[in-house]
């Protein structure tokens, strides 16, 4: 079967959704959404044997064959895994938004087209092959993510987060299809494989580094990375099903898997490495400083997903230094990436849902208004700690597992004696040690406040009582994994992450089975990831204890300093900004726009006659000045005079006749008849057409011109007029082909059987000027009969803004 | 003859374009019908003014002037006719329009 098609299924399904919205209203909607990602999830799982032993599958759909565009369906190690992640725990979220979602109150159509667009979206980003598809799918991912948090669009929140997402994201997005446009130009091919096989080339090509950075700038924003994880926490304004699904699991893992996919072809560069570590240590970090300062719970959780991201690119970014070093510890990184992947979606996935049940039963997020619910909601609690001490890092959970491969991958970096590595090398351990002492705090933080301490039900603005427990399926499957996962590391490892891990790094192993790793919970005393971890919890304690201590500190901080505030002051400066500059040179004013483009033009076309010392003068072909010449010249120069400085109307009119009449003139001695004809009567006519306004057209005045505004004038219009004059005359000097009018002159006659050149050359060689030419007449004498016969009557002033 | 008529069209150019840049509607018609003039003789200079007759095969010179040049102008006068008419009964109708009731052109504060 064509399995690529399976990637549309959800799209093509949601095709369906409205109609079973509308139609069936006893059932709520996602129930038969639920059926598209079990489907998928099952048949995704047949794949597993044959990438266990290191097979991929491959199945392609073309779009764009001229232009090598295909949709294609590739399945390796990686995109399984992702796929995986996706259709599961898209199940578990459909089956939870079920009971969370309200079927009378909620618009239930919608939600679930959008996350259906979403599932396709994400489906294809993970699976193709072909740069240009995954940038589809990709910007798909935004729009949909973007149409999910703002689903309650009456909230003001709710849009200013899905627009902060979508400017973030798809600004992100455009940096990576640079990036895959460079990696086509230096590849010639769109394919990743293709691009991957070819990696070693690509190393010393031009724009490799350009294309490693604008690649990352991609991976960043979607990932959440610093400096671009400020629209994370503002998507926390979405149904809490959408940030379960989008906001931890799958969406923000979308950069992983790009830095992930793209390793073998950028990971051995040094840019690569310090690159995707230190920016992931930094949002490790940051991510779990500011967690503390939170008091709603999606937000203490956007944050604590922020710092987790941050870890795992840290893990790929050293994973990365295997390229250099063949210290099986860098091999090691990837594998912890790719496993505390996995732990990530199941316990972060889970307490997004808790968060989610606990605002549905109590009314509120707010932490300090929460306390004491863990004798009301058993379960939840269960399941809340469960992912507490899984993503704090204690055993018996995964977390533990994740956390301690990551704490050793890091003391190892230092070991490391490439790229500068040995000297600020030590900064990373200590860096991840203090980001996981915070982890823990936050985590302890987020369960203890909830659920233990003094009850405090009568501020609730719900009494609250254990979920339904249809709501409580979901979390307490995923915190089955967190725990499955503890005792069975290495049967997942087995089947999912190493042929993941040989997909990252395909030049270190042949086949899934010789990534030799081998998970243990206990690795002795002599492990420094043990010490690390006491050390973790010990002061991990101590911070949480002395928390009202030290939590006032973040006020410290002041809000204008904030990178939120900074991203608002942007957007603002760039409206108002720009509105300025606009406002600047759009006056509104005709003579405005007229003085830039007559000094434009003049002082552009002057300065490259200069530049290209283009200007010749050669009189050698001019003729001889004549007196009769002469005289008009003078007889013209004095009427054009007279046009500027006649004080009253009547006189500029007749003075423009003078310069119509002398122009005639010219004609005649130029030897042009049929002109001067023209010339003399259309004057006439013009002259009369301007004394017939006369009557009707107010004084001549000066609207307020000021002296400045002349002294202006006349410098334009004198760089205006050199500037006819010098192109004129140099044209002039230099022609380079002869006139064709002789061949006018040799058929008038045997051709057109007339005498006069001018005559048959409007109405016969070249009639279709004279056609359209008594078109313009035609149209501009309908056109003042329309503007004097047609009134419309006055209606109310129109305001466009009303 | 063709520097000094080139010169001529330089005064001309200059003139209509200071008056197109005015901001008194009768001065700008009239700017832009002195542009026209000045590319009238514009194309006719650049057309060469020197050798020959007038156009008409029955004159049995030994040359003509040229006559593409003399066509396009022809052509041109009467366009720039009809855009002058045009102009000015469009200013008509404006100052009518703007003369009572609000004013069409520009801001109320300006």
């Amino acid at each position: 079967m064509e399995f690529v098609l399976l990637i549309f299924l959800p799209v093509i399904f949601a095709l369906l959704v409205p109609f079973a919205f509308k139609k069936i209203k006893g059932i709520h909607t996602g129930w038969f959404v639920l059926l598209v990602p079990l489907v998928l999830f099952g048949y995704y799982l047949s794949f597993l044997p044959l990438v266990m032993d290191g097979g991929h599958a491959i199945s392609e759909m073309k779009w764009i064959p001229s232009l090598g565009i295909a949709f294609t369906s590739y399945i390796d190690g990686l995109s399984l895994l992702f796929t995986l992640l996706i259709t599961g725990i898209g199940s578990l979220v459909v089956l939870y938004s079920v009971f969370y979602m309200d079927r009378e109150k909620e618009d239930l159509g919608s939600f679930y087209v959008y996350l259906l667009i979403f599932m396709t979206a994400m489906l294809g980003v993970v699976q193709s092959d072909n740069t240009m598809t995954l940038y589809l799918f990709w910007e798909l991912t935004s729009i949909s993510s973007f149409l999910l948090i703002g689903f309650w669009y009456t909230k003001d929140k709710s849009r200013f987060g899905a627009l902060k997402s979508m400017m973030i994201t798809v600004f992100g997005g455009l940096m990576m299809l640079g990036a895959f446009i460079l990696l086509s130009i230096m590849g010639e091919t769109f394919s990743v494989r293709e691009l991957i096989a070819q990696a070693p080339d690509l190393l010393n090509q031009p724009y490799f580094t350009l294309a490693l950075v604008l690649l990352l700038l991609g991976a960043f924003t979607k990932s959440a990375q610093f400096p671009f994880y400020i629209w994370l926490p503002d998507a926390m304004e979405a149904p809490t099903p959408v940030s379960a699904y989008l906001h931890s699991a799958t969406m923000v893992k979308a950069g992983i898997y790009l830095v992930a996919r793209f390793t073998p072809i950028f990971g051995s560069a040094s840019t690569w490495i310090w690159l995707v570590t230190g920016i992931g240590l930094l949002t490790l970090f940051w991510g779990s400083f500011f967690a503390v300062k939170q008091t709603d719970l999606k937000a203490i959780l956007a944050f604590s997903t922020v710092s987790q991201l941050g870890l795992i690119m840290s893990l790929l970014g050293a994973g990365a230094i295997s390229y250099h070093a063949t210290a099986a510890m860098f091999g090691f990184a990837t594998y912890a990436a790719i496993f505390h992947l996995i732990n990530h979606a199941a316990f972060k996935g889970g307490l997004f849902m808790i968060a989610g049940i606990i605002d549905h039963e109590t009314g509120t997020r707010d932490i300090r208004k929460l306390g004491g619910l863990m004798s009301v909601m058993p379960i939840s609690f269960t399941v809340a700690a469960i992912g507490s001490l899984s993503m704090a890092g204690l055993p018996p959970f995964s977390g533990f597992l994740s956390k301690e491969m990551f704490l050793e991958s890091m003391v190892a970096l230092q070991h490391f004696e490439l790229f500068n590595f040995d000297t600020w090398g030590i900064m990373f351990p200590i860096v991840a040690w203090i980001a996981s002492v915070f982890t823990f705090t936050y985590s302890m933080y987020f369960v203890l406040k909830t659920f233990i301490g003094q009850k405090k039900f009568d501020q609730l603005p719900k009494q609250p009582h254990e979920a339904p427990i249809g709501m409580l399926i979901s979390p307490m499957i995923l915190a089955t994994i967190v725990i499955l996962v503890f005792f069975i590391p290495n049967v997942i490892g087995k089947w999912i992450i190493k042929p993941a891990v040989m997909a990252v790094q395909p030049t270190l192993y042949a086949s899934p089975s010789a990534v030799d790793i081998h998970v243990k919970a206990w690795h002795g005393f002599g492990a420094a990831g043990l010490w690390l971890t006491i050390g973790v919890v010990v002061f991990g304690t101590l911070l949480y204890l002395t928390i009202p201590k030290w939590q006032p500190l973040y006020r410290i901080q002041p809000d204008k300093l904030s990178l939120n505030n900074g991203y608002d002051a942007m957007m603002r400066g760039s409206e108002k900004g720009l509105n300025r500059v606009s406002r600047l040179y759009m006056t509104g004013k005709i003579r405005t726009y007229l003085l830039y483009m007559f000094a434009f033009m003049s002082v552009t076309i002057i300065a490259i006659l200069f530049i290209k010392d283009a200007f010749v003068l050669d009189m050698n072909s001019f003729a001889a000045i004549t007196l009769y010449g002469s005289l008009n010249a003078i007889v013209l120069i004095l009427s054009v005079g007279f046009v500027v400085f006649a004080k009253s109307r009547l006189a500029a009119i007749i003075a423009l006749g003078g310069v119509g009449y002398s122009v005639a003139l010219f004609f005649v001695i130029f030897k042009a008849p049929d002109l001067a004809l023209t010339q003399l009567v259309i004057e006439t006519v013009s002259v009369a057409l301007f004394l017939l306004a006369f009557k009707h057209l107010p004084a001549l005045s000066t609207h307020g011109e000021t002296k400045r505004n002349k002294v202006v004038n006349l410098i334009v219009s004198l760089s205006v007029g050199v500037m006819v004059t010098l192109v004129a005359l140099s044209s002039h000097s230099q022609k380079m082909i002869p006139s064709i009018s002789q061949y006018y002159k040799d058929t008038v006659e045997t051709e057109a059987a007339g005498g006069n050149i001018v005559n048959v050359i409007l109405v016969d060689y070249r009639g279709f000027d004279t056609f359209f030419e008594i078109a313009v007449l035609a149209i501009a004498g309908i056109a003042v009969l329309g503007m004097i016969r047609l009134r419309v009557s006055r209606k109310e002033p129109t305001d466009e803004n009303k | 003859m063709e520097t000094l008529i080139t010169l001529l069209v330089g005064v001309l150019v200059a003139v209509g374009v200071y008056l197109l840049l005015s901001k008194e509607m009768l001065r700008i018609i009239l700017g832009t019908a002195i542009l026209s003039h000045a590319i009238h003789l514009l194309l006719l200079t650049m057309g060469g003014l020197k050798k020959g007759d007038v156009p008409l095969l029955t004159e049995t010179a030994a040359e003509y002037t040229d006559a593409l040049p003399q066509a396009l102008i022809l052509t041109a006068i009467v366009i720039s006719f009809a855009v002058t008419a045009f102009l000015i009964v469009l200013s008509y109708r404006v100052y009518q329009e703007s003369s009572r009731g609000p004013r069409l052109r520009g801001r109320q504060d300006e």
